[in-house]
């Protein structure tokens, strides 16, 4: 009944139709749009003789700068939602069964209507005659003001890194539709339920009673959140990070509705190159690079997750050495 | 002073409609092992909350060491919880997790390691310091849990069933265990559980509650030989009941009539009058259960009465027979001591004698 290699098999057979399914739509797309990448183009719009050619021309002196926005941006927008989907997941987990469903199923009814057309909600929204500007106004003039405050060489870096702009603030040309602060406020509206469910999930199987146990031990609220109830549900925060950034990274509807020219993602380079350029094997490398944009980052941060848990561990066991000598010597 | 160490004043605590708990006034001394006894639901880890500050009484005031602590929330008390499940931190080590409330305290690094290993060294897991709660067993994560609410020196130690979750064998051991810390720490415990046999092995006293009221507070011994009602007597071990009337009074002693049964002698340490309607609780392991009559230099002031072996469960240390004597149900315990006693063997239908001692019924006001 129990023989190991009968299990294997009956593994392999249950997993095998998903792993069909990712080699034929997922492997086998990904190999091609590398290949690509190794392909000229011709002009009219097929795939043309291998070369590095496509490679060569991806040396533009723009695209240091999309990526840079496209990660930044990425990290804003993640960085937002889970600061607001913490809090959220933690209060419907505390919730009774009843609002439970209600507020999961509120924060879920946005999916009932089409992406595209709360998009074009949010045009309306964010018109400059709305309150929306208004408020933009007001967040502008603050951070500018808060701008003069810092010194140069801290002006200089944000100015830089593109997180700031010198100068007065002009009501004109300040409009709140087609900038960058429209991409983030959007993104975060559209990305919010996928940070929240994740962390929801977590945060239901989270023992409440540890918060009270340190509230017990003299812990005030918040640090308890921070110490206890944010450590518990980190699985769910990981997904909650990943599901956000992973897709803000490749959005192009947001930014191509909202940012206008101010705002242009790799999303909208690989678009315009594909659809407009056809040229392929460009936006090809394109997402390649975004790919690796995304995925070096994150192998980067497992190794260093692992060197300090492995760090961790060590230190640990040299202190729990000490104790039992000491324990001994007395 | 002392007296006064913790006191409930009047508290009262409802759910809704439910008062889970009534009017209770109770005054705990310092260094005492204080023990909450009752069944499930009867408000005693309502008075524990509220006590650790998780719920407010909606009406009476808590004082600890002469200051009102009804309103400090959980963090502002130095009362600390051992929680039923534990409630140890999964994503820190065990030394971390001793080390909480050292840390939040703001106490130097020097003397967090000095007091933490202190401890673990106590409760004999300094080698498992490095380890997670989830690696621990049962037993080891329920020292555990009492080490990091003991570490930082509470005024008083909250004990919600922390042995609930453990089997027999390990709960009689942690038993000894709590004990020894109580008497190393000298910090007094508050212990909550609804199984009688901890409290009665542990406690300096023990108040009974029954629907939220206090039904009696007293020592272990006090609560076993004198309840102060039914339902202590009931909930308190094993016990028969004759329910009757006081037909006479014989100087310290009275008689019971129970119907179609013969009249009991009693110690009457009440002085109850005749014609009052009582319960005698008279606990089986005091009943001898004997095929010859007890010998006559007993004389009439003992209780006998003819009855006949209805069921018999043997239980190892004991035997314990349910026997019908004139009706009534009787249950009677006797230890195997198989050379040296009773060489006699009782068997199902046999007719025996039934005798107590009048002093080892106590009275309790009838019910209802």
């Amino acid at each position: 009944m129990n023989n190991p290699l009968r299990t294997k098999r009956a593994e392999w057979l249950v997993t095998l139709p998903s792993f069909l399914w990712l080699a034929l739509f997922f492997a086998v797309p990904a190999v091609i749009v590398l290949a690509f990448t190794f392909h000229g183009h011709d002009a009219s719009g097929g795939v043309g003789a291998w070369g590095m050619e496509t490679w060569r021309e991806l040396v533009d002196p723009d695209y240091p700068a999309i990526v840079w926005n496209t990660l930044r941006i990425s990290f804003e927008v993640t960085l937002w939602s889970i600061v607001l989907a913490l809090p959220c997941a933690y209060a419907i987990a505390r919730m009774n069964s009843k609002w439970r469903g209600i507020v999961a199923g509120a924060i879920m009814l946005p999916f009932w209507t089409s992406f595209v057309v709360r998009v074009f909600a949010w045009k309306a929204m964010l018109h400059p005659d709305g309150w929306l500007q208004a408020c933009y106004l007001v967040l502008l003039r603050t951070r500018a003001w808060l701008f003069d405050w810092l010194p140069g060489f801290v002006q200089q870096f944000l100015i830089w890194i593109g997180m700031a702009s010198a100068g007065p603030v002009d009501p004109a040309s300040s409009t709140i539709l087609d900038s960058e602060a429209a991409v983030v406020l959007v993104s975060v509206y559209t990305f919010l339920p996928f940070a929240i469910m994740p962390i929801y999930t977590a945060a239901e199987k989270f023992d409440f009673a540890l918060l009270e146990a340190a509230r017990d031990l003299g812990a005030k609220n918040f640090y308890a959140f921070r110490k206890i109830f944010i450590p518990g549900v980190r699985q769910g925060l990981v997904s909650a990070v990943l599901m956000v950034f992973i897709p803000a990274i490749g959005s192009y509807v947001i930014p191509q509705m909202l940012g206008g020219t101010d705002c242009v993602l790799i999303g909208n380079k690989i678009f315009m190159r594909a659809i407009q350029n056809r040229n392929i094997p460009h936006a090809s490398a394109l997402a390649t690079l975004m790919a690796a944009s995304v995925l070096v980052p994150i192998a980067c941060a497992m190794w260093w997750k692992r060197r300090q848990d492995a760090r961790d561990r060590r230190r640990l066991e040299q202190q729990t050495a000490k104790l039992i000598v000491a324990g001994v010597g007395r | 002073m002392n007296n006064d160490f913790l006191v409930f004043d009047h508290v009262t605590k409802r759910f809704g409609a439910l008062t889970a708990v009534n009017d209770v006034c109770l005054t705990v001394t310092k260094g005492e092992f204080f023990s909450l006894l009752g069944p499930s639901g009867c408000g005693k880890t309502t008075l524990l909350r509220m006590l650790g500050g998780f719920e407010r009484p909606d009406s009476g005031r808590i004082y600890l060491e002469g200051k009102d602590i009804t309103d400090l929330p959980p963090n502002q008390r130095r009362v600390h919880t051992v929680f039923q499940n534990y409630a140890l931190f999964p994503t820190m080590t065990i030394w971390d997790n001793i080390a909480f409330s050292l840390k939040l305290a703001k106490k130097p690094k020097e003397e967090i390691e000095e007091r933490v290993d202190e401890i673990l060294k106590m409760i004999q897991l300094a080698d498992q310091a490095w380890k997670y709660p989830n690696q621990l067993s049962g037993g080891q994560k329920q020292r555990v849990a009492i080490a990091r609410a003991l570490v930082d020196r509470p005024q008083v130690l909250l004990l919600d069933e922390p042995l609930a979750a453990l089997d027999l064998k390990l709960r009689q051991h942690m038993l000894l265990e709590l004990d020894t810390i109580h008497d190393q720490v000298g910090i007094t415990f508050l212990y909550v559980t609804h199984d009688q046999g901890e409290a009665m092995s542990l406690s300096d006293r023990i108040a009974v509650i029954n629907r939220g009221k206090v039904e009696q507070l007293d020592s272990p011994a006090k609560i076993y030989e004198a309840p102060s009602s039914r339902f202590v007597a009931s909930f308190i071990g094993d016990t028969n009941f004759f329910s009757g009337e006081i037909v006479s009074v014989d100087g310290d002693y009275c008689f019971i009539q129970c119907a179609g049964f013969p009249q009991i002698k009693a110690y009457n340490d009440r002085a109850l009058k005749v014609g009052q309607q009582i319960d005698l609780s008279v606990r089986p392991e005091k009943i001898r259960v004997t095929l010859a009559p007890p010998p006559p230099e007993k004389g009439a002031s003992i209780n006998v009465f003819p009855s006949k072996v209805k069921d018999i469960v043997y239980q190892g240390v004991y035997t314990k027979f349910w026997l019908d004597s004139s009706n009534l149900r009787i249950a009677a315990l006797k230890p195997h001591s198989r050379f040296l006693l009773d060489q006699e063997a009782i068997t199902w239908n046999d007719d025996v004698f039934v005798w107590w001692h009048p002093d080892d019924g106590y009275m309790v006001p009838s019910e209802e």
